[in-house]
């Protein structure tokens, strides 16, 4: 009983210290609004008016510095490896630092750095040179990549290393806890009634991918402006892999109910096949990467809003600024309860469709029976 | 619209790294996990069942004993029983054999009775002949001394005979 008092009194501290981090964060960047809008001459911003689109995009896109916070003035940022490849300059790999901080870009090593709606992006200093180049910097969100990789990699080796030492009669201890219910769940829940027999060739990557994404989800709740899971990227990748799994994976029956549905009248057939193709072929991969996309931005966009509800208010005048804290900071603790529910929900979800797509695929056909009552 | 672009460095990274991921942590993590948490499963329903075969075996025990148990409660009342009879047989026996004995005994009294009864009349009758014969001898010895008398009644008889 004590125990959880003293449990529950520390999550709503930790609760009112991610809101109060993600505050500081804004608040340091307020101060260097007015020049980062100056400095964003296509969008033509008012000087002075907070660019609210850009504050937003700014903490949800990808950066090529670590933007901890402004220091009399000055950001104070982690500089990041920057790799470009272009096939007619070859390979360069410098920090971001060389670039400068917002306001004033400075050209390195025959590349430039520029704004645009909030997110930085790189392109030749020669304005007139038009070849293609590709950019893989170690940017803010693959090193939440790795980070969030190195956590999953010693969170689950260790619980791997307690059953390897204590075999499986041993009761579990500390963090095994907490992973083996999940385990438990999406083995009994997610991969037996959807994938049937073969559903033990299929738990590492479901567990992978539930956990990745939950861990993932976790950290961009995190006030370093991690947000993994809420770039399209990420999770394109993610539904690329489940894709590539099930097209592996699919057997004869599932290809023949794609270009010859039985039991379908023939003129149907040619309204049905191209609607079985995008469906099976590019609708489930794509709605997996965008659901988890789209929740996870959304999120995001709407606390960012809520707290940027302080300096939309203060705006208009200091008092209703202040005045309006408690409602922001209010609204922002709920949201962060409702955003660690979805990090759990969205990663169960694109874990159990990844499930249903796979055993969709691999279904050995009783659908023929199931016909054949039909005729009956 | 941007957003839904996705970006291209961020995806080459993400695609190497979640392959290795997967990999590796299939290798690595989820294969000792899985492997040991099947093992428990396993485990605990092998457990499980050999529990309850141990309880059937109990309750079939049980139900053997009492059987036993039973078993054995008939066959003391049996015994009990054949035991009881036994004894009303022999005491029957030998009120049977004691009075046989008894009233055999009495036979050969009451016989001996009889005999003795018998031989003691016989002794009185002789006694009382032998008696009779002296006093007859007496009485007679006493009535032929008188010679007179005798001739008068021998006289007397006579002339009672008429011959025809």
């Amino acid at each position: 009983m004590h125990k959880s008092n003293i449990k529950r009194a520390k999550s709503v501290l930790l609760a009112i210290f991610f809101t109060f981090g993600l505050m500081g964060n804004l608040f340091a960047q307020g101060h260097e609004v007015a020049p980062t809008t100056e400095n964003i001459s296509e969008e033509h911003h008012e000087e002075g008016k907070l660019d609210i689109k850009g504050e937003i995009f700014g903490h949800i896109s990808d950066s090529y510095g670590w933007h901890l916070f402004d220091f009399g003035g000055h950001p104070v940022s982690v500089p990041l490896p920057v790799i470009l490849i272009s096939p007619a300059h070859g390979v360069t790999v410098f920090m971001s630092s060389e670039f400068g901080h917002a306001p004033h870009f400075v050209p390195a090593n025959g590349y430039e750095m520029y704004v645009e709606n909030g997110k930085q992006k790189i392109r030749f200093a020669d304005q007139n040179d038009t070849s293609a180049f590709y950019d893989i910097s170690i940017t803010k969100n693959v090193l939440c990549l790795f980070l969030s990789i190195i956590i999953l990699w010693f969170l689950l080796t260790g619980i791997a290393k307690k059953y390897k030492k204590n075999g499986a009669n041993v009761a579990p201890t500390g963090f095994q806890n907490a992973v083996e219910p999940i385990i438990g769940f999406i083995q009994e829940n997610v991969a037996k009634p959807n994938l049937g027999k073969t559903y033990a060739k299929y738990m590492p990557l479901l567990l992978t991918l539930f956990f990745f994404i939950w861990v993932n989800n976790l950290l961009g709740l995190l006030p370093f402006g991690f947000n993994l899971t809420g770039n399209i990227a990420v999770t394109l990748v993610l539904a690329l892999i489940f894709f590539v799994v099930m097209l592996i994976n699919s057997n004869k029956n599932f290809w023949g109910h794609i270009f010859n549905p039985p039991g379908v009248p023939l003129g149907i057939k040619f309204i049905l096949v191209p609607i079985e193709i995008l469906s099976n072929l590019l609708i489930k991969p794509v709605a997996l990467a965008i659901r988890l996309f789209a929740n996870i931005f959304a999120g995001h966009t709407i606390i960012l809003s809520i707290i940027l509800l302080i300096f939309i208010f203060a705006g208009l005048s200091k008092v209703a600024g202040i005045a309006f804290v408690p409602v922001s900071v209010g609204f922002s603790i709920f949201m962060f309860f409702l955003e660690l529910l979805v990090a759990a929900i969205q990663a169960f979800i694109f874990t159990n469709l990844t499930a249903v797509f796979i055993g969709q695929a691999i279904e050995e056909h009783h659908h023929d029976d199931s016909h054949g009552h039909d005729h009956h | 619209m941007e957003l839904l672009l996705p970006g291209f460095g961020l995806f080459f990274w993400t695609l190497i790294a979640l392959l290795f991921v997967i990999f590796l942590l299939k290798k690595f993590a989820w294969k000792p996990i899985l492997e040991a948490l099947n093992e428990r499963e396993s485990n605990i329903a092998d457990s499980i069942a050999s529990a309850e075969k141990m309880k059937s075996e109990m309750a079939s025990m049980k139900s053997e004993n009492e059987n036993l148990l039973n078993q054995a409660r008939e066959e003391r009342s049996l015994l009990l029983k054949e035991a009881k009879e036994t004894k009303d047989k022999i005491i029957n026996e030998a009120k049977d054999q004691a009075k046989e004995e008894a009233n055999k005994i009495m036979l050969e009294a009451r016989q001996q009775i009889e005999m003795q009864k018998n031989a003691a009349i016989v002794d009185v009758k002789n006694q009382i002949g032998s008696l009779v014969i002296e006093v007859s001898e007496k009485v007679l010895r006493r009535e032929l001394a008188d010679k007179n008398v005798q001739n008068d009644y021998i006289s007397k008889l006579a002339n009672e005979i008429k011959l025809n």
